[in-house]
């Protein structure tokens, strides 16, 4: 049984907006296995967002089982089993960068010293020594977004949730920091949930692509990406990337031809 | 990070530009004063000169010269009594007490009452009509009451000053508590959801920080608010110590020395701006923000 290696487990979700009566998502199936980097890709309003926020218990499903990491989705919440990153960098201006990152250690009651540790050891995996004590609105948008992803990462959460994080960066900076999340992924051998709506990003970060359907939001089918382990800048010019960059981008056509018809 | 040098550079430069605008400030100033004193100066001489009576006769009395108010200060006050200055700046003293504590007071119950309300629909919808109508009611009617109220109970009598300071004060302070409250990036509410954080940490940690601007703009416009409130308030608790009874006692003595009243209203609108000020310092040292968001 790979059960116990489950860390998302999703049966027959359903979600259903009460005013206007729109659904979400519907009859969503999915089991995301440790160490996977899962991406979610789909028209807007397919859902992948809301499905992202049903597995961190921020929405709650109309029907269906969630269970992560071996419990429901709201105690993992309540345990801090994931960490989250949003497209904006969400942080506090009020608070610098290094206490930008201890926020979450905060929460969890770490002592001062045990965070200033923490949050020194994060700061050099983001590359961003010597910007401790800036204030966010000092940093460049990709600045914001390594603050932010060592913010959900300084509590050595299983599952790291990313709803579309390099969404509003230029693609210079996009890239660079792809790269950067993988070696993070790997170093940290942390289970990763991703959703975005560019194509060559899902195909270049993931283990497995979910391609969904818009109205009512559905699975449309579901690409594993086998390309060669460490990924590296040549794995966007190899054959193989280009061929799975089209199996998925006919998927997404497939998807929205069956909401057409 | 060469980004980054280049945007730290970009900020230098910002800091460039507010320390000559704090200077250009500080030449505006006197020469806004100056601009004023010529025209009251102006105004009076016209008048008298062409002997125009529309809205008013100028005289001495009506509109006694600048000098005239600036050298009563350095006057006895009354015959071998202390100079005016200094009695002005005892009753000075004697008001901030009642305003600060007004202030204070008021400040805190409108904080508390805004965070009460943003945390309730129903309070919001059920008092918030209240609240405001509470603003409606004449500071003049609500005085006197506040005064026996509290005197029954044997309260200083600045205290129901301070009271009646406060009264004019939390209402600022509670519509925008409120408006703050709300304003905390949705995102950002998400974000302390995903570390189960209660709605205590999420005021402490997040609605309350990111409501400091709109706090500040409130003790802004509340801060000179009670300045009055505590000058108001002394009347009716027939307080002769701060500036409300010099103000009724050289109103008494208007057409013999006008420019007692006059100075005294200069010395209040001081204690006004010297509040506005303390307000504007405190919100600089700690509402830290990006600078286009400072509200």
């Amino acid at each position: 049984m790979n059960r116990p290696a489950a860390v998302v487990t999703l049966e027959g979700v359903t979600k259903r907006f009460a005013r206007g009566a729109t659904t979400a998502l519907e009859g969503i199936d999915l089991e995301i296995e440790t160490g996977e980097f899962v991406s979610l890709i789909g028209p807007s309003g397919c859902g992948k967002s809301t499905l992202l926020r049903v597995i961190g218990d921020l929405v709650e499903p109309t029907a269906g089982t969630v269970v992560v990491n071996g419990k429901t989705a709201h105690q993992a919440r309540l345990d801090r089993d994931y960490g989250i990153v949003f497209q904006d960098a969400v942080l506090y201006d009020w608070r610098s960068v290094a206490r930008n990152i201890a926020l979450p250690l905060e929460m969890l009651g770490w002592d001062r010293q045990r965070r200033a540790q923490r949050v020194k050891e994060m700061v050099e995996l983001v590359e961003l020594t010597g910007f401790e004590n800036h204030r966010p609105w000092q940093l460049s948008g990709g600045m914001q977004q390594r603050v932010s992803i060592a913010r959900a990462l300084s509590f050595d959460p299983a599952l790291l949730l990313m709803d579309e994080p390099f969404g509003a960066l230029d693609e210079m900076t996009r890239e660079r920091l792809n790269m950067e999340l993988l070696q993070i992924w790997q170093a940290a051998g942390s289970t990763v949930v991703f959703v975005t709506h560019s194509i060559a990003e899902a195909v270049f970060l993931s283990t497995r692509v979910v391609v969904m359907s818009a109205r009512p939001g559905r699975i449309a089918s579901v690409v594993p990406i086998d390309l060669p382990q460490p990924r590296t800048a040549l794995t966007r010019e190899e054959p193989r990337f280009f061929e799975l960059v089209t199996q998925v981008r006919e998927a997404l056509h497939l998807g929205s031809d069956l909401v057409a018809r | 990070m060469a980004t980054a040098a280049a945007e730290l550079g970009g900020r230098r430069g910002l800091g460039r530009l507010e320390l000559s605008e704090r200077a250009s400030s500080l030449v505006l100033f006197p020469v806004v004063l100056a601009v004023l004193w010529g025209l009251w100066e102006g105004y009076r001489a016209l008048w008298i000169w062409t002997g125009w009576t529309w809205p008013f006769a100028v005289d001495s009395i009506t509109m006694p010269h600048v000098h005239r108010i600036l050298e009563a200060l350095f006057e006895p006050s009354r015959p071998n009594g202390p100079l005016l200055v200094d009695v002005l700046f005892h009753a000075a003293l004697f008001t901030a007490k009642e305003a600060i504590v007004g202030f204070a007071l008021g400040a805190s119950v409108g904080f508390a009452l805004g965070v009460v309300l943003a945390h309730s629909g129903l309070l919001q919808r059920g008092l918030l009509p209240y609240v405001v109508a509470s603003q409606t009611v004449p500071i003049l009617a609500i005085a006197p009451m506040v005064i026996v109220w509290l005197g029954s109970l044997h309260v200083a009598a600045w205290f129901s000053v301070a009271v009646i300071a406060a009264y004019l004060t939390f209402f600022p302070v509670t519509i925008n508590t409120l408006r703050g409250m709300q304003a905390a990036d949705r995102r950002a509410v998400e974000l302390m959801r995903s570390y189960a954080a209660s709605r205590w940490t999420i005021l402490w940690k997040l609605r309350v920080p990111s409501s400091l601007p709109y706090l500040f703009s409130a003790f802004r416009v509340s801060a000179t608010a009670s300045v009055v409130g505590a000058i108001i308030g002394e009347l009716p608790a027939s307080i002769q110590d701060g500036l409300g009874g010099s103000i009724i006692n050289f109103n008494q003595y208007y057409s013999l020395e006008p420019q007692n009243l006059w100075a005294t209203n200069i010395v209040a609108a001081l204690v006004g701006i010297v509040f506005f000020l303390a307000v504007v310092a405190a919100e600089k040292a700690i509402v830290r923000r990006a600078p286009e968001n400072v509200a």
